[in-house]
């Protein structure tokens, strides 16, 4: 499933968080999103999960105006995880995984738990509350939520924060896999820039609201001469008028 | 409407309420807590007042019907409060489900948790004070049926602020039936308010409910047109809260809202 931004914007008020953005999606790729905190990644998430009505602009989805599609239809293909957004603590992981996998009409749900949950390591925690678990597991159940329905388009919002050095690889090894076996695409944001070398095909950077650069991880180190990609964050993060 | 969907997000509150025993105490504790002060109240009345005379029970029971009211409409905020508190809210409004099957959802298992509060406090009535609900005979069901419409209504009604505000607006949650307990003439005859107040109270389905309540328990008449009149008022409202309720959430798409109750 192919997503495309064309001229997005959000205007609250006085306060323009996402200014005139561009970006696309092709089937099978992806798209890290990378900028410091308030750069409107979030804002921008937002609108492409239906949460936040664009001011201007157009969502594509297949060529196809967010707009004009059946909204249920389309979110049914779609799935976000974030460690910012929880499970209802008190329920069990399987009674989450049921609940969920209900919400996205998921054909022969039973068997679908069992498989995310065999891929997860999450088969012995399945009958265990949401809230007993460590951030780590509870970030697999989050991840495991996301792909309950095999979603076509994945939006990932910080996957590995908080993480441990060991459960992140697991995660990242998990999302490199399942991405190449499901021709999957992806909306990664994230503030691990080693993550996003590993991950994305391509990268955009974002600044107050703006994408002021583009490309692959290995082209924006060579454009702005720096040794990886955190240095070049950095220098796009803190330098703005460098780029103009 | 997909029903799977509706059962699914039902399911969730379902989870919640047998999960913990606590929260089942919670659900029974406090309309029991109403039975006994009310009851006792309601005895002393019986014994002290003219009016209520030979009306054993007219108290208690206005107390056991407006008790409904309020867990019908609690129980409904706090479905959706669970959402907010637990942080679920983004995962649920970027589900598949549309905005019809989470009414529908809540509005359905809002009745549970009534229900598991209120069953065992109308069956405490009979042997402690001697007064059974059930006295009203079928048109209680008439009765129940638009006070839960108009509990519901009121859960929409808060659950829209909680969309349009953000959780700063819980506590309109508790305080939304209390405003209009007043006007509802739970009590005492309408003939109490000014007649200014009446008007007001007249649009309202409570006054029809609880008059008609006393006319059965009191005169032993049943007046349709006045349940007839309290159903239609209550649907009426159900369908201006729903209005609300999309109104305040296309109106928190816009304002980006959404994702701040959710995180």
């Amino acid at each position: 499933m192919k997503l495309e931004v064309k001229n997005l914007e959000k205007k609250f008020k006085n306060f323009t968080a996402v200014k005139n953005i561009n970006f696309h999606i092709d089937n099978g790729q992806t798209l890290g999103v990378l900028g410091p905190n308030g750069c409107g990644k979030t804002t921008t998430i937002g609108m492409l999960l239906g949460l936040i009505k664009p001011s201007n602009g157009k969502i594509l989805i297949d060529d196809e105006n967010f707009e004009n599609l059946n909204r249920e239809k389309i979110l049914s293909q779609f799935n976000f995880a974030s460690p910012y957004v929880e499970l209802p603590k008190k329920l069990t992981v399987k009674e989450n995984l049921e609940i969920y996998g209900r919400l996205y009409g998921v054909k022969d749900l039973t068997r679908r738990i069992q498989e995310v949950s065999d891929d997860l390591n999450l088969s012995i925690f399945l009958n265990k509350k949401t809230g007993e678990l460590s951030s780590g597991q509870k970030n697999r159940v989050s991840l495991a939520k996301s792909l309950i329905n095999n979603p076509k388009i994945l939006f990932l919002d910080e996957p590995t924060a908080s993480l441990d050095p060991d459960i992140g690889d697991f995660v990242r090894n998990y999302i490199e896999d399942y991405k190449s076996k499901n021709k999957v695409s992806i909306l990664l944001a994230s503030h691990n820039m080693k993550e996003v070398e590993r991950l994305c095909d391509q990268v955009i950077m974002m600044k107050e609201g703006e994408i002021v650069d583009r490309g692959t991880c290995q082209s924006l180190i060579d454009k702005h001469g720096r040794n990886n990609l955190e240095d070049t964050f950095l220098k796009l993060a803190r330098n703005k008028n460098e780029l103009e | 409407m997909n029903w799977n969907k509706v059962y699914g997000l039902s399911l969730r509150h379902f989870y919640l309420i047998k999960s913990s025993f606590p929260r089942i105490l919670d659900l029974i504790y406090w309309p029991s807590i109403q039975i006994f002060l009310w009851g006792f109240i309601s005895k002393f009345f019986t014994l002290s007042s003219s009016y209520y005379n030979n009306t054993v029970g007219v108290i208690l029971s206005a107390a056991i019907l407006y008790d409904f009211l309020f867990r019908s409409s609690i129980s409904y905020n706090m479905m959706f409060l669970e959402e907010i508190w637990s942080r679920n809210f983004t995962n649920l409004f970027i589900s598949p489900i549309k905005i019809k099957e989470i009414i529908a959802a809540l509005t359905l298992t809002a009745i549970v948790r009534t229900l598991i509060g209120m069953v065992p406090a109308a069956l405490l009535a009979i042997p402690l004070f001697g007064v059974s609900i059930f006295k009203i005979g079928l048109p209680l069901i008439s009765l129940l049926l638009s006070l839960y419409i108009f509990g519901i209504t009121l859960g929409l009604l808060v659950t829209s602020g909680l969309i349009r505000f953000g959780p700063s607006f819980e506590n309109i949650a508790w305080a939304s039936l209390f405003f209009l307990a007043p006007l509802g003439c739970i009590y005492y005859p309408i003939e109490i308010l000014p007649e200014w107040l009446q008007v007001i109270a007249k649009i309202l389905p409570l006054v029809h409910i609880f008059e008609e309540m006393r006319n059965i328990l009191i005169n032993d008449i049943i007046s349709y047109t006045q349940i007839f009149l309290a159903i239609t008022i209550s649907i009426f409202y159900f369908m201006l809260g729903v209005a609300v309720f999309y109104i305040s959430y296309a109106g928190a798409k816009v304002r980006g809202t959404l994702i701040n109750v959710g995180e």
